[in-house]
């Protein structure tokens, strides 16, 4: 636990501020509307159900502002590397981004929950001191607005008996705005459920737009100034402190109080979202922008496995190692956007993406791609957006772990520390590298062969061989596998890979490898990469936790995933 | 988009709008509003839904994530057969009984989002979509079994003198039926 903290703190600190801010400003607008004399005789009719509503109202207001921030990729990526000088704990809420906007949307459900079930209440209680004929103060409340003499100024909304609370919600600004907008996010939410994002992305994706009516539903929600409270000029007049008992004799020529007069709070959704949503136009913009840059194809190469590797380039493209870039092939679909790894170093004079055949649209692709079109499919690229690899060489140690096609930004990086050996740059900061491969089928292993093998030769003629430490784990094997390698035991070099470095069988054992690496380096911080599976991540969370000593001057392991 | 199988969301918007249909029932019984008995009729009408979408159906490629303990939930449904398997009798189920929680406001968000999951779970139906339970896993792939070590120790036998035959002097004394004409040793080792 106080290894996660030392990690995570300044997330925490965030989080801890965010629940803060949402709690202050609920009771803050709770004890406004619950206390405050301009409402008292809205809350006559209305009870604490107006305060509840307002509160929850104000805590959805700052929730929507804050939906729209971590998905500006473009602004992340540009903070991301503003503050490369910063602390690495103080990036890496950045990587959390989705988290994070995941963790604000539940808020927001909530809220709605909450504010909903008050107004359900406030138009009931409503409707009825609209009907009753009593001579209660709600009634006369009710009443006001057929005195002529004081112009509209009315408290209920429900303006005669004949009105039912579906009637008054379909035909006020309020309830039909609200209703649209609710609807909207109830399907935004069943649609990003993990089960439907997974398996059926582009559902997810483009319900999701639906955000556009929830926001443009919210910032119209209150311009039908349907809350009211007592304007200041009235409440000089008859305050209703003085007048609240003498109800019955408003009317009266000779009282002191006058009936008193309402006006609406003006709207204020549109001042909390007009930020952020002018943010996002600016992100969607230039992801436009910069997709409709020209992307010349300059090498198709199909490997086993059904992957793809596509190599372009484009004018002013300029990456970081394990940067990731957005997709769209207009032949194959008008608007979908993928994201993919590079899997090029950023010494080289292309950029390149594999694609491994994962569903629909990357099938497609490969298949047109496969079929030697001329002219060959368009493509179009976003980014090159920052992600967590970019931090590897900041470490002593690295342990990058790839999970099949999980491989790909570290292949960018060991292509970079190629080429970096190559130009004899010697600041680099990595001493020793450890990277484990884990696959299920050998066909996948022969994309990165030539790689491998090139870095094998490298690492022994710089005499560099302890430098990179790999191990390839080959988890999908059968009997037939397997005594293959034991006949060929004595080869110098792997019969499925041809590299100097035997493949293992089945999965790794980490804490034997957590272990050793803790014994070999017990002063480094240890950086420990993954993109893979989240139970493998799980697995090395805890290793992380295990074996970094309590004592900072120690071995440290610091846990950073991937995923998309 | 060819791939989708839109019955995965219908299953999931069916199950929110049961849960608001609860939802809203619960408010409108508790307050005590105006015609509150659609409120009493949306919280039976909301479990009633939530009950038959609980269980998730089998995709059509790969494998597919139960929800937790929907085991005994898929059996029940189950036994309706066509009835649950079909999603055109689900599209119209779930429209009809959406209607009667129209008729109040604290129901009629659940009434707009189960009449959105019925459309969907009619668009499901038209594109040939079913509900099947899903399977239950297949037996985990057999362990490669231990190599057991060679035996160390000997097979038990008794000790060398137990395995030697009667001496001669037992067998004169005990009156042998055989006699040998020449002595004759054990050859036993």
């Amino acid at each position: 636990m106080g290894n996660w903290l030392v990690n995570h703190w300044f997330s925490v600190l965030i989080l801890v501020v965010w629940i803060g801010l949402n709690v202050f400003l609920f009771v803050q607008t709770f004890l406004k509307y619950e206390k405050s004399d301009e409402y008292y005789y809205t809350r006559e009719i209305l009870g604490t159900a107006l305060a509840v509503a307002r509160a929850s109202a104000r805590c959805l207001n700052f929730n929507s502002m804050l939906i729209l921030v971590p998905v500006c990729r473009n602004l992340l990526s540009f903070l991301r590397g503003t503050c490369s000088f910063c602390n690495r704990t103080l990036r890496k809420p950045l990587d959390q981004n989705l988290t994070f906007h995941k963790l604000v949307a539940y808020a927001i459900c909530i809220f709605t929950a909450i504010h909903i079930i008050a107004h359900l209440f406030n138009f009931e209680r409503y409707h009825t001191s609209q009907q009753a004929k009593d001579g209660s103060l709600a009634s006369v409340l009710s009443g006001l607005s057929h005195h002529e003499k004081y112009g509209g100024s009315w408290l209920n909304p429900f303006q005669s008996p004949n009105m039912t609370v579906l009637y008054v919600t379909f035909t006020s600004i309020a309830g039909l705005t609200g209703v649209i907008g609710t609807v909207a996010l109830i399907l935004m939410v069943t649609s990003a459920m993990e089960f439907i994002r997974r398996h059926y992305f582009e559902l997810f994706w483009f319900t999701h737009h639906l955000f556009i009516v929830y926001f443009l539903c919210l910032a119209l929600h209150g311009f039908g100034r349907i809350v009211r409270g007592q304007t200041k000029d009235s409440m000089k007049e008859s305050h209703p402190h003085k007048c609240a008992q003498s109800f019955e004799k408003w009317d009266h020529h000779d009282s002191h109080c006058r009936p008193p007069q309402f006006e609406g709070n003006p709207p204020e959704s549109w001042k909390w979202i007009v930020a952020p949503v002018i943010l996002y136009i600016f992100e969607r913009i230039l992801r436009l922008l910069r997709s409709q840059q020209r992307v010349m194809i300059t090498k198709v190469v199909m490997h086993p496995s059904k992957v793809l590797e596509l190599q372009m380039t484009k004018q002013g493209f300029s990456m970081e190692v394990g940067q990731y870039i957005f997709v769209k092939c207009p032949s194959i679909s008008l608007l979908e956007w993928h994201p993919f790894t590079l899997t090029s170093a950023p010494e080289e004079d292309f950029f390149s993406i594999h694609v491994r055949a994962a569903g629909d649209w990357t099938e497609n692709l490969i298949r047109a791609f496969e079929q030697h079109h001329s002219p060959v499919p368009r493509i179009q690229v976003d980014g090159p957006f920052g992600t967590v690899s970019e931090d590897v060489f900041q470490y002593e140690v690295a342990v990058l772990v790839g999970a099949g096609i999980g491989v790909t930004p570290f292949a960018s990086i060991l292509k970079s520390i190629w080429y970096k050996f190559q130009r004899a740059d010697h600041n680099l900061k990595i001493q020793k590298i450890y990277f484990y491969w884990i696959c299920r089928e050998t066909g996948a292993f022969s994309w990165f062969n030539d790689l491998m093998i090139s870095l094998e030769q490298e690492m022994e003629e710089l005499g560099k061989v302890g430098f990179l430490n790999y191990r390839l784990f080959l988890t999908g094997w059968d009997s037939n596998i397997a005594g293959h390698a034991a006949l060929n035991f004595d080869k110098a070099t792997d019969i499925l890979t041809g590299l100097k470095q035997k493949t293992y069988f089945g999965r790794p054992k980490w804490e034997n490898e957590f272990s050793t690496i803790a014994t070999a380096h017990p002063k480094s911080v240890v950086g420990v990469f993954l993109c893979g599976p989240q139970t493998l991540a799980k697995n090395l969370r805890k290793c992380c936790h295990r074996y970094s000593s309590l004592d900072p001057r120690k071995v440290q392991f610091y846990f950073n995933k991937e995923n998309f | 988009m060819g791939q989708i199988e839109w019955a995965m969301w219908a299953n999931e918007q069916a199950l929110a709008s049961g849960l608001i249909l609860v939802a809203g029932g619960i408010v409108a019984t508790v307050g005590r509003f105006a015609q509150w008995y659609f409120g009493a009729y949306s919280i039976a009408a909301g479990a009633l839904v939530c009950l038959l979408e609980y269980p998730r159906g089998r995709r059509r490629k790969g494998s597919t994530m139960e929800r937790c303990g929907q085991k005994y939930v898929a059996a029940a449904v189950k036994l309706f057969g066509p009835l649950t398997r079909n999603y055109y009798v689900r599209a119209v189920l779930h429209l009809l009984l959406s209607v009667p929680a129209g008729f109040l406001l604290a129901t009629i968000l659940g009434t707009v989002c189960l009449a959105i999951a019925s459309v969907i779970y009619l668009l499901a139906a038209i594109r040939g979509e079913q509900w099947l339970p899903i399977e239950s896993k297949p037996k985990e792939r057999p362990q490669a079994e231990d190599i057991k070590p060679p035996p160390s120790n000997p097979p038990p036998r008794p000790p060398a003198e137990a395995r030697k035959k009667p001496n001669e002097d037992e067998v004169a004394a005990g009156g042998n039926p055989q006699v040998n004409p020449i002595p004759v040793t054990d050859e036993v080792v």
